[in-house]
């Protein structure tokens, strides 16, 4: 119950900058030039007058910003995220569609950034300034540095077209037909390289931060109490480095959450993945205003759910912190 | 020359596998039926009906489904489909088709004349981008019978610019789907009805399209193909990927990039070539503005034609895919082209001496004025043109700026705002002139059309030019009309074409009867088959 209070006392205080966040991007994407029958009749390589005008007329596009803006911000009251210029359904249904694929996607790179970026975090702790230290630094320098399409295309050509291992992309095997756990393993399958390719860079600000925060700790005075009370060094560090050193892990992640969903534009066009950034990418591109206000709204929710829930792990974490 | 074991061994295998191959292919060549094909789709589409959008993109998947009155044959003249014959009267103003007997719908209901009048009334006059413009003439289609459309045109219509531009814009959708629902807003519109070889099963929208096999077609045992699946990929180099893993077995209008083209050509496992997409010819670009002061002088815009060599471009940018323009009808259009040199030879020294000529002489920095370059972005050429122009400007004396925009908001600074003194980008040449050539010289279009006359030039001439040829029912007179018509434009330059160029497919080797007519990859693929591997 007290949690559930929480919940709404937080989603409450965050309405008022959602409403801002949708209504300044509205206006801003009144200053991109083009609107989205522009739009479209650039992808259909022309179109007359009388065409474009009945056009914009059946996307609403005829009446002012002032009168646009109003008949969005009622149907956003009403809950109603208007309809899809691009798709020609519900914003909603789009955005249902698109969104197991993303949190998909997001959740595994997620938790694979995090779990491995832990492990080499402790390990070069441990090892520290010694070769294996030496090695897992470089190794994260690299993935932070080198443009994450870059490794995902490298991986394409090395395990897909030049060894055949994986697929080169696309979300499932199309007309297979398989169910139950053969389509799960299908998926997975799928997913791997596209996993991996957005884990990489969030893997090594991981990593950074998990060592510098274990370094840190591990010079504490209840450290060397621990030590000094005769506990094995696995001991120390599995019960009281690691438990207080994963608190910068934790922020980082719940700010990280809401980048992912912008970062796999890349990742979801390189592998041709059905995901939010891309739908969020091409709304732009054809202008498609409701659905990218949609995303926008849509992701807003899920970047103050993750926040929450990370405010729920701080206390666990150290029962210090009150929420 | 010493002859080795092993240029022996070589000769020898080689030969052997001369005479093996062959026989492996006549093996291959009975057409084999089954299989899926895979084809890319490169950009979404918003909907699925080429009654109502006529873009390649809506044929590459709606032409399998949906069937037009007429198709290019191999040899590039209107060959029946659903219509079967056609005859105009001598005034031109009157065109009846006989259709075909025998088929039906998708879901069963018969295809008649009905359908024909409806279409064209309601989608080709009323909604169809081109359509509107083709039918504007149109008054009635009369149906005496089931299977008889009689067009009735308030002008004369030439009866080869009607059946080629059918081919695109004379798709036919079913009267009883559509009659007295919003025609835009239909579902048949994303779930298309047709007569076509193959039937709609799904749009997963961000991911795939596919296709089934239509057993009551009415050409009795085809198609050969079980399934079509369209997969959506908007990288191009995950494109080359998905075709190199065999993913996908088909790519075209340049779906890959230029580079990846040129590497694949090497690639003994597929096909690169413009066979089979010849229908569909397009320029680079040179647009100017001449509200401009500057650019109104017909000294100014020749000076910046003959400051830009055109052959280095293509050699160093194009990977070669491409020549010279000598005007805006390409040599693809053998019915329409005049032949001719580049009007405008690369030739700076002369270039210098126009500006100087027409009174801009370079300042102390050696520039003589600056222009504004607004690049549409058509495709990945597009922006490597608009820098070309820069430089070559530049040693000129001419400093250009480009202005950055994506492709909605470049149409609307240049068409609508006319907000540039140079834009660059592509014409696309329909295989008539009149469906979308003669517009960018036409005067009177109104503001905010994109791919129209919106350069503030007028010419008396070239208009009466443009509107007798488009009237013209002898062919011989018609293209003598234009042969005239691009020399006078070649002389004012109010848009300089560039280059002509094709698109190009690559397609896998397994598959066969694959790019046999000049708008393939917009044709039925009734005869197409897929080889075992």
């Amino acid at each position: 119950m007290h949690v559930l209070l929480l919940a709404l006392r937080r989603l409450a205080a965050s309405l008022p900058t959602l409403l801002v966040l949708l209504v300044g991007l509205f206006l801003l994407l009144q200053l991109a030039p083009g609107d989205t029958v522009d739009a479209l009749v650039a992808q259909i390589g022309g179109g007359d007058p009388t065409m474009i005008d009945e056009l914009r007329r059946h996307y609403g596009l005829d009446a002012s910003v002032a009168v646009q803006l109003g008949r969005y911000i009622w149907r956003l009251l009403q809950l109603d995220l208007g309809f899809s210029a691009i798709y020609g359904k519900p914003v909603s249904e789009v955005i249902l569609e698109r969104l197991p694929a993303t949190l998909l996607l997001m959740g595994s790179a997620l938790s694979f950034a995090f779990a491995a970026g832990m492990a080499l975090g402790v390990l070069s702790a441990r090892r520290v300034n010694k070769w294996p230290d030496t090695v897992i630094s470089t190794l994260g320098l690299i993935f932070y540095a080198t443009p994450s399409f870059w490794f995902g295309l490298m991986g394409i050509v090395i395990f897909a077209v030049k060894l055949g291992w994986l697929p080169a992309g696309g979300m499932e095997e199309i007309g297979a037909g398989y169910t139950g756990l053969r389509r799960i393993t299908d998926i997975a399958w799928h997913l791997l390289l596209p996993t991996v390719t957005l884990a990489l860079i969030f893997l090594a600000t991981y990593l950074r931060i998990m060592r510098a925060s274990m370094l840190e700790v591990m010079n504490l005075d209840f450290v060397r109490t621990a030590r000094a009370k005769g506990l094995s060094p696995r001991k120390v560090i599995t019960a009281h480095v690691l438990r207080n050193a994963l608190l910068p892990m934790v922020t980082l992640v719940g700010l990280q959450a809401g980048t992912m969903l912008g970062g796999s534009v890349v990742v979801e066009s390189v592998f041709a993945l059905p995901g939010l950034g891309r739908l969020a990418y091409e709304s732009v591109v054809q202008r498609d205003l409701n659905t990218l206000l949609g995303i926008v709204f849509v992701s807003a929710l899920l970047v103050i759910v993750i926040n929450f829930i990370v405010d729920l792990l701080y206390a666990r974490l150290d029962p210090r912190i009150v929420t | 020359m010493r002859l080795t074991r092993r240029d022996a061994l070589l000769a020898t295998s080689a030969s052997l596998v001369g005479s093996l191959l062959p026989r492996m292919a006549l093996a291959q060549d009975t057409p084999k039926q089954g299989g899926i094909l895979s084809a890319h789709l490169g950009s979404e589409q918003r909907i699925l009906n080429p009654a109502l959008r006529a873009s390649t993109g809506v044929y590459l998947i709606t032409s399998k489904i949906m069937e037009a009155l007429v198709d290019l044959d191999a040899n590039g003249n209107p060959a029946p489909v659903l219509a079967t014959e056609w005859e105009a009267t001598p005034d031109g103003k009157t065109v009846t088709f006989k259709l075909r007997q025998g088929v039906t719908w998708h879901d069963g209901k018969p295809f008649t004349a009905a359908d024909v009048q409806y279409t064209a009334l309601e989608m080709w006059k009323k909604h169809l981008n081109y359509g509107t413009q083709l039918q504007q003439y149109l008054e009635a289609v009369d149906t005496p019978d089931s299977h008889t459309a009689i067009f009735r045109y308030s002008r004369p219509m030439p009866l080869n610019l009607l059946l080629r531009a059918l081919c695109d814009l004379g798709y036919i959708a079913p009267r009883h789907v559509f009659e007295g629902t919003n025609i835009l807003e239909n579902p048949a519109n994303t779930a298309p009805i047709g007569t076509g070889p193959f039937k709609f099963v799904q749009y997963e929208r961000g991911q795939f399209i596919v296709a089934e096999r239509n057993p009551n077609y009415w050409r009795k045992e085809f198609p050969y193909l079980d399934r079509i699946v369209w997969r959506v990929i908007t990288d191009k180099s995950a494109v080359a990927a998905a075709l190199e893993t065999g993913q996908i077995q088909v790519s075209s209008y340049n779906g890959l990039s230029l580079s990846d083209l040129d590497r694949l050509k090497e690639d003994e496992r597929f096909e690169v070539s413009t066979r089979g997409i010849e229908a569909n010819a397009f320029n680079n670009t040179l647009e100017f503005n001449t509200r401009r002061k500057e650019l109104s002088d017909i000294r100014v815009r020749r000076a910046i034609a003959h400051a830009i060599d055109v052959e280095f471009f293509i050699e160093n940018f194009l990977y070669g895919q491409g020549k010279p323009a000598t005007g805006p009808i390409p040599s693809s259009s053998p019915a329409f082209y005049p032949g001719g040199e580049p009007p405008y030879p690369f030739d700076p020294k002369k270039a210098a001496a126009l500006l100087d000529e027409a009174g801009y002489k370079p300042g102390s920095d050696g520039t003589r004025f600056t222009l504004k370059l607004v690049p549409i972005m058509n495709g990945e050429d597009v922006p490597l043109l608009a820098t070309f122009i820069q430089q070559s400007l530049a040693e000129v004396g001419i400093k250009v700026e480009i202005v950055q925009l994506d492709i909605a908001g470049a149409l609307t600074t240049v068409y609508r705002d006319w907000n540039f003194d140079l834009a660059t980008g592509w014409h696309q040449y329909r295989g008539d002139p009149a469906v979308s050539t003669t517009v960018w010289y036409r005067s009177g279009s109104p503001k905010g059309a994109p791919w129209t006359n919106q350069w503030g030039w007028q010419s008396d001439r070239i208009d009466q030019l443009i509107d007798q040829a488009a009237t013209e029912i002898d062919p011989a007179k018609r293209k003598a009309l234009y042969a005239e018509w691009v020399k006078s434009v070649n002389e004012e330059i109010p848009v300089w074409m560039i280059t002509e160029r094709q698109f190009f497919a690559a397609t896998s080797k397994q598959v066969r009867n694959h790019h046999n007519t000049p708008r393939w990859d917009s044709s039925d693929w009734h005869d197409t088959w897929i080889a075992s591997s």
